[in-house]
């Protein structure tokens, strides 16, 4: 019986223990007229099989395609040594850190990982993590409606729509008021974005790059923000925080993360994990699991979960949130990727992600009738408009074997001859040269 | 152990890539950029090696130690699913890559693996559909309580209350709370719902009552058909805790017996890793009346056979997720079941009873057992009878981490004094239930005579009982504070 260790012999010596003939026995309080209805699921199969029949449907996934694909989420190489730490047993097998005296391996990686999330985006503390990136700006928007009890919300229309179609949904029962502030071609609208933040705004959320790969500088509109007594939230993509100018520089309250792109495989949507950092002041208002550092009874260092008064399994419906995990194996494969990469690492790999995208500007923008959507600058990503719909030029190459960016107009009015394009420290040169031949091929 | 970021040598590092060409000083502008670097580690591979080698060895896990955490189903985690969640083919795929022209096309695997993984939730439990999106069990709850929500909205029902025992999980409440709804809390009776008490609570404004079967002290709930019953009277719906499914496959199908919601833990019954508090995933099943309101996008299947993502549902909640779940655990739990089938799936429940009963029995004549009758997956004891000697469960819990075991969970569910809940699972063998039920015994014999060294436990653990007060008082959160 796969993972079951009993001989039949021994079921019987325990069935006896208990005082009962049969399993079934054990079943009695559910009685016939609840039993199921049909339970007809396939048979067992061996190991072998279920391996063969997975990497059969596997290889119906094309993953042998030369892509660039972004909008938030990035192919960046993962050191070996990530998966062989994080898959030890010890890490994996063990669950959330209730017993701190058994659990130190999981807590000081988590105050680790607190550690170096919080000098990478600049702020202060930091969770132990949250589901992804956009559950992080949910939860940042909240923290900030509690500490202001004020409801409306301003979203700068460049944050990612893949985030801010779930901001909508989380949103759609607790009576607050979203306001969308236009992006004017993948640029902020800073003169509207200060308009909308007056003194019954909660929280300005916007993100850096944005959406479609524009590097901004928010000081002014996070200044304006403290002026109406309005927090800023801010997400940022990590890997560009190395060379960035931080969330702290900023004055952001709140700064999160889509973590992926720190160690984290694409997986085709999960799993991730949300980063969530914020200033001192706003550490009461934060959900989720913080691990803190104390001693033990003989004076030793040691970690805990701490200020868990917040938490749902104390403050029941009157909880921060109803999260009660965190994503701790995402959040210890981000520290050991850090911990590997080191700044010198990071700052590298987003300096050749750059300088990738500055060469897949330059020659995309050479072939005729494609221009750059705006001349602001740019990360890892930018976005050009085509002479014909992108949809239809990614189709076309991307049955050639080369995905040449995302379709902006899957999610923006209007632009559906814009192209975006990511390049990190995968994409070589001469790939970047083949998908301008090929792109120019077909205008 | 000293911190990583202690261990620290300036200029030492590990795996560098390529020297870039230019720097960001030479692609961007300076008020752009960052003012210093930012001060994360700068180690070796093998510090690194060393270090979190290290850390793990500071962990108690399920391939280490038993781990009888009630309510969270430590079970083995098999190896070979690690395998199958790491085929490149699933790896390295791009989400977006479902979301281009015709490209449905490239993923066709990846949406095979997700309309089959419905299928077989379904099936185990009755429901008509499911979605996948939900990142972890609380977050099921929270999209069960909006679709929920969306129900009534959608009817006309003005409805403004949920209720929940008050043997739920925290999390019930908090993410009913979240779906804009007042949390109606009413009490046990005989370690069960009342349904006297839930008469009393019930009128027009109740959107839906969430339990949790068996429940949070590991016993069914034997009004389960009249507490139907009464919900159906008021239009208010039945959500399914699903934390405790691994108690009931095969024997009970939520959807048949009337329940309208229910959202499963993957990580519990269906054996994909805790990882230290994550990631999970939790599906959400739904009866035929909730349908149209599941979270977008949802895997159909065209008459060719091929599958693709339909985004056209107006009446969803939307989106849950920023693509489609939590798809690398999805796919631990797929190769799960495949594995299993339906007989070995049965038989999870069978055994993770037998192990619960056996356990308890053994444990009986040392601890309280509250509610002394034939339990399911898991059983719910009380040191309230060593309180005499100044012994209380978290020093048994503690005296436990000695022995080299994980303890139970303690003081949970709210309702039992001094409360200890033990949940073995079926993968744990006699002769570990014996050596741990002795070693309990030996525990509680001792305590009698020397209740100081319980008091002073644990002393074998890389660090004695933590000052958790100072911890929250000082807020050291970070290597920085």
């Amino acid at each position: 019986m796969p993972f079951i260790p009993h001989s039949p012999e021994e079921v019987r010596e325990m069935l006896s223990v208990i005082g009962v003939q049969s399993i079934e026995d054990l079943f009695v309080d559910i009685p016939a007229e609840m039993r199921p209805r049909s339970f007809e699921l396939p048979q067992g199969l061996s190991e072998m099989q279920v391996l063969a029949k997975m990497e059969e449907m596997a290889a119906r996934n094309r993953t042998d395609v030369v892509s660039f694909l972004g909008g938030g989420f990035y192919s960046h190489h993962i050191p070996a040594a990530v998966d062989a730490l994080v898959s030890r047993g010890e890490f994996y097998t063990a669950y959330t850190p209730y017993q701190p005296e058994a659990s130190q391996g999981t807590l000081q990686a988590i105050f680790e990982y607190q550690t170096a999330v919080c000098r990478l985006l600049d702020m202060d503390c930091a969770n132990a993590s949250v589901y992804d990136g956009g559950s992080a700006i949910f939860e940042a928007m909240m923290m900030a409606v509690r500490a202001t009890k004020r409801r409306k919300l301003v979203i700068d229309e460049a944050v990612s729509p893949i985030w801010r179609t779930m901001l909508a949904s989380y949103t759609s029962n607790l009576s607050l008021d979203l306001v969308t502030v236009p992006q004017v071609d993948g640029k902020s609208d800073m003169a509207a974005l200060k308009a909308a933040v007056d003194t019954g705004c909660a929280a300005v959320v916007v993100q850096n790059p944005n959406f479609f790969g524009v590097v901004e500088d928010f000081t002014d509109l996070f200044a304006h923000a403290k002026s109406q007594k309005a927090a800023s939230v801010i997400s940022v993509y990590p890997v560009m925080q190395s060379v960035l100018k931080t969330p702290g520089e900023m004055g952001a309250d709140i700064a999160v993360a889509e973590g992926q792109s720190l160690g984290q495989p694409l997986s085709f949507g999960g799993p991730y994990l949300g980063i969530m950092t914020c200033t001192k002041d706003m550490v009461r208002q934060m959900p989720g699991r913080i691990v803190g550092r104390t001693n033990d009874i003989e004076g030793r260092t040691g970690y805990v979960l701490t200020l868990q008064a917040r938490e749902q399994h104390i403050r029941r419906a009157k909880a921060t949130s109803n999260i009660c995990s965190n994503q701790a194996l995402c959040a210890l494969r981000t520290l050991v990727h850090l911990c590997l990469l080191g700044p010198e690492g990071l700052i590298r790999t987003a300096e050749l992600s750059m300088e990738r995208a500055r060469y897949a500007m330059e020659r995309l923008t050479a072939i005729a009738g494609v221009r750059p959507l705006n001349t602001a600058p740019f990360g890892n990503e930018f976005a050009v408009r085509l002479p014909i719909p992108a949809f239809e030029a990614v189709d076309r190459l991307t049955a050639r074997g080369y995905v040449p960016g995302f379709p902006v107009g899957r999610y923006y009015a209007g632009m559906d001859d814009v192209l975006l394009v990511a390049c990190t420290e995968k994409n070589s040169f001469e790939q970047v040269g083949i998908l301008a031949e090929m792109l120019g091929g077909i205008l | 152990m000293k911190t990583a970021f202690a261990a620290s040598v300036p200029g030492r590092t590990a795996c560098l890539p390529a020297q870039p060409k230019k720097h960001a000083a030479d692609m961007l502008p300076a008020n752009l950029l960052r003012a210093k670097r930012p001060a994360l580690p700068e180690l070796g591979e093998l510090d690194v090696v060393r270090h979190f080698t290290r850390l793990s060895r500071l962990n108690f896990g399920v391939d280490s130690n038993f781990y009888p955490l009630g309510s969270c189903t430590m079970k083995y985690n098999p190896k070979f699913t690690e395998q199958v969640a790491a085929l490149p083919g699933f790896t390295r795929l791009h989400p977006l890559m479902a979301q281009l022209k015709g490209a449905g096309q490239y993923t066709q695997g990846a949406l095979e693996v997700m309309w089959e993984t419905e299928r077989l939730l379904c099936e185990i439990t009755g429901m008509r559909a499911f979605t996948l999106h939900p990142m972890a069990g609380a977050h099921g709850e929270l999209t069960g309580a909006m679709l929920i929500a969306a129900y009534h909205k959608d009817k006309g029902n003005r409805k403004t209350k949920v209720i929940c025992p008050d043997s739920a999980h925290g999390t019930n409440p908090a993410s009913a709370a979240l779906a804009g709804y007042e949390v109606v809390n009413i009490e046990s009776k005989d370690g069960m719902v009342d349904p006297d008490a839930l008469e009393a609570a019930l009128d027009d404004d109740v959107a839906a009552l969430m339990m949790t079967c068996p429940n949070t002290l590991g016993l069914f709930e034997n009004h389960l058909p009249r507490i139907v019953e009464k919900l159906r009277a008021v239009d208010a719906l039945l959500y399914y805790d699903g934390a405790n499914l691994n108690a009931i496959l095969g024997k009970m199908r939520v959807g048949d017996v009337g329940f309208d919601v229910v959202h499963l833990n993957l990580h519990k019954t269906f054996a994909t890793p805790h990882g230290g508090g994550g990631p999970g995933a939790g599906p959400v099943g739904v009866s035929e009346r909730l349908v149209p309101y599941l979270p977008i996008s949802r895997v159909e299947k065209l008459h060719d056979g091929r599958y693709y993502l339909n985004y056209d549902h107006p009446k969803s909640i939307g989106f849950m997720a920023p693509f489609y779940g939590n798809f690398g655990v999805l796919l631990k739990a797929y190769a799960y079941i495949l594995r299993l089938g339906g007989e070995g799936l049965e038989r999870v429940s069978e055994y993770a009873v037998l192990n619960a009963n056996y356990l308890r029995k053994r444990l009986e004549k040392v601890l309280e057992i509250p509610h002394d009758r034939i339990c399911m997956h898991e059983f719910v004891a009380s040191a309230c009878n060593h309180a005499e000697c100044g012994i209380r469960a978290l020093d048994v819990a503690k005296a436990l981490l000695d022995k080299g075991y994980h303890a139970p969970t303690i003081y949970f569910p709210l309702i039992v004094k001094e409360c200890m809940m033990f949940e073995p699972t079926e993968t744990e063998s006699r002769q570990t239930l014996d050596e741990f039920a002795d070693d309990l015994i030996a525990i509680l014999e001792s305590a009698a005579q020397n209740p100081d060294a319980l008091h002073a436990a644990p002393v074998t653990t890389p660090v004695r009982r933590l000052d958790e007060t100072a911890a929250a008082r000082n807020m050291v959160l970070t290597d920085d504070a």
